[in-house]
């Protein structure tokens, strides 16, 4: 029962924060640009074509009129219709999902599979050597700027050992020697469930280096959160029962202890999460990938206003939601957090 | 007829924390490697124009019969493709990319944490006001608000340092409100308040000083993110513009070349990685010593 109140109240919250953020990005698209409508255009703006669509986005009435029908057109899922491709952004985005979250899974998932075993094995050996060089690693990875480890990673495997493909999601020649069906768009899985291994491979291939430099940030996030949350736990009274009874060590730290401290582990993947999002348009930038990044930055180098403006509220929406799924997934691992 | 506040303004425990802070950090080995890298980066950006080989082309002034020089002994770090030194724009380019960042996060540090004080001292609703809209900006990724910002602003370095502000404020305020909260009840504050004092003089005599340490903790850690935001907004072109150097803008520009003159991104790179570095180390310690979670 406390979990369903939690779970209804934590998801009224997140509704109330997504009607917030619409009213900011709404500011941020209409209020602060000193001529919005010649922003909405493009650079060669005529004076009708402003009177236009002053007209059409109502930027002549009162903010609160032109809230709500900028709230209506949200709701019926249109963020307007972008100045380079003229397509409805709505649908130049929902298009790219697909490569973007390819990405987003593989990168988190590198993230977290070396991760909490690197956190776990530095508080294992906490102060040791091993310990110290987790540390490093942890802390360059969340130095190292994505636009930058990209362009190294091409230049070790691409230019120096001939071994990864420089950019793209596959072979362009693949289109006619191996057609893929399109299912979801997600390659790797369109190509898994048809059996069509030689795009399966050439996609993992070209998914390597974008998924490693984008897993770097979260990574060493999710190594110092896992090495401090396994420190708390294993200091507490049923590890040091446990350790009396004579369990083997490895037993207590991953089915006793990894247990309890995955709980604020999950709260820094929900965060890193972010930043790995801001981190794609970087990685896909660099690796030409053709997912959201690419197009936001695309759109922001051709100062396409109506797409970037789509684009921030996209991706804060898609921040919030995530955010919540994370609080959920805590909540039903530790029931200790709907309680409080 | 107000009688003196009874003044024990500074909790003991925060000032041995500050003065503990700092002694742990000289006494750790990397943290003072790392802060002496600091200090000289910002030597460096301070006598730019006296340090650089090339000054001028630090500037922006293209030399065409130099393009494209690997490093040597004249160009230790090599050339661009418009023949301009790297070495003299990474040193002229630290300015943007780290005393602006700097600035950023003072600017963020100056808006957020009186904020913060204010709401957790007065309570209330100004309290729910003020947090409800600090929850609001924190609900986007920072990086993605301050791109939303920037370009609505339109190209420029100081347009791209203000969309940072803007995304930065409210995690100060949140410290600022947890130490608040924390001290309102204390005997000092209420002292104050009985002899009549202010709030405004409380906030800012009492309240804030308090909140010094957990904010410089912060601040610290959070040098480096700002670091990286600055560098991708300059690499996306919403921030620094040429001719002027920019270590993110270097990279960008040295993108194309990079499979044969490797040298004109990767140096720029390296500087911006090196830095972010030496700060997270710095700050990775501070937080080890003092963790400014606990008041969140």
């Amino acid at each position: 029962m406390q979990k369903l109140e939690f779970f209804l109240r934590r998801i009224a919250t997140s509704i109330l924060v997504l009607i917030g953020v619409s009213v900011i990005t709404f500011f941020i698209a209409r209020v602060v640009p000193a001529n919005p409508a010649a922003l909405y255009i493009g650079p060669k703006a005529r004076q009708e074509d402003i009177n236009r669509v002053t007209k059409q986005l109502g930027l002549d009435k009162p903010l609160p009129v032109q809230y709500l029908v900028y709230m209506q057109e949200l709701l019926h899922g249109d963020l307007g219709t972008s100045i380079s491709t003229k397509r409805p952004i709505t649908e130049e985005l929902t298009g790219r999902i697909p490569a973007t979250l390819e990405l987003l899974f593989s990168g988190m998932f590198i993230a977290i599979l070396l991760g909490v075993p690197l956190g776990v094995l530095s508080a294992r050996a906490q102060g040791e050597p091993l310990d110290v060089a987790v540390r490093i690693l942890s802390i360059a990875g969340v130095s190292m700027p994505a636009f930058f480890l990209g362009l190294i990673l091409q230049i070790i495997f691409f230019r120096n050992l001939h071994l990864l493909p420089l950019a793209g999601r596959v072979d362009s020649n693949l289109r006619f020697t191996n057609p893929l069906t399109e299912i979801t768009n997600f390659i790797l899985f369109d190509s898994f469930v048809t059996s069509n291994w030689v795009t399966f491979k050439d996609a993992f291939l070209h998914l390597l280096l974008p998924s490693l430099t984008l897993a770097a940030y979260p990574l060493g996030l999710i190594a110092r959160m896992t090495r401090a949350a396994m420190l708390e736990t294993l200091e507490q009274d049923y590890i040091r029962t446990a350790q009396a009874y004579g369990i083997n060590q490895t037993i207590i730290i991953y089915l006793y202890a990894l247990k309890n401290a995955i709980s604020p582990t999950l709260t820094v993947i929900g965060l890193t999460v972010a930043f790995a999002l801001t981190g794609t348009f970087f990685v896909e930038i660099i690796f030409n990938w053709p997912g959201l990044g690419l197009f936001t930055v695309r759109s922001l180098l051709n100062v396409d206003y109506p797409a970037i403006m789509g684009m921030t509220l996209f991706g804060s929406m898609g921040y919030v939601l995530i955010n919540l799924i994370v609080d959920l997934l805590q909540a039903w691992v530790d029931p200790r957090i709907s309680l409080k | 007829m107000a009688a003196i506040p009874i003044i024990t303004p500074v909790e003991s425990e925060n000032t041995r924390t500050l003065r503990h802070v700092f002694s742990m950090i000289l006494r750790e080995p990397l943290s003072l490697l790392s802060t002496a890298v600091i200090m000289l980066f910002i030597l460096m950006a301070v006598f730019a124009y006296q340090m650089a080989p090339f000054p001028e082309e630090g500037a922006g002034k293209t030399h065409a019969s130099n393009t494209l020089l690997s490093p040597s002994a004249e160009h230790w770090l090599g050339t661009d493709k418009l023949g301009r030194d790297i070495l003299s724009r990474i040193i002229v380019g630290a300015r943007p990319a780290l005393i602006i960042p700097i600035g950023v996060v003072l600017f963020a540090v100056l808006i957020g944490a009186p904020l913060g004080a204010l709401a957790g001292y007065k309570g209330g609703w100004l309290d729910e006001v003020i947090m409800r809209i600090t929850d609001l900006f924190l609900a986007f990724p920072s990086l993605l608000l301050a791109m939303a910002i920037a370009s609505a602003l339109g190209r420029g370095l100081d347009k791209a340092a203000i969309a940072l502000i803007v995304s930065w404020w409210p995690w100060y305020t949140r410290i600022a409100r947890g130490v608040a909260v924390g001290l309102r009840e204390r005997y000092f504050v209420e002292a104050a308040q009985a002899s009549g004092v202010s709030d405004a003089i409380i906030i800012f005599r009492h309240i804030l000083p308090n909140t010094l340490s957990p904010i410089l903790v912060q601040a610290t850690v959070d040098m480096g993110t700002v670091i990286l935001a600055m560098g991708g907004l300059a690499f996306l072109g919403l921030g620094t513009q040429p001719p002027s150097p920019d270590w993110g803008l270097m990279v960008s520009e040295g993108r194309g070349f990079i499979l044969d003159q490797w040298w004109i991104a990767t140096f720029p790179g390296i500087a911006i990685f090196v830095v972010v570095l030496a700060f997270n180390l710095v700050g990775d310690t501070l937080r080890d010593i003092f963790d400014p979670r606990q008041y969140k």
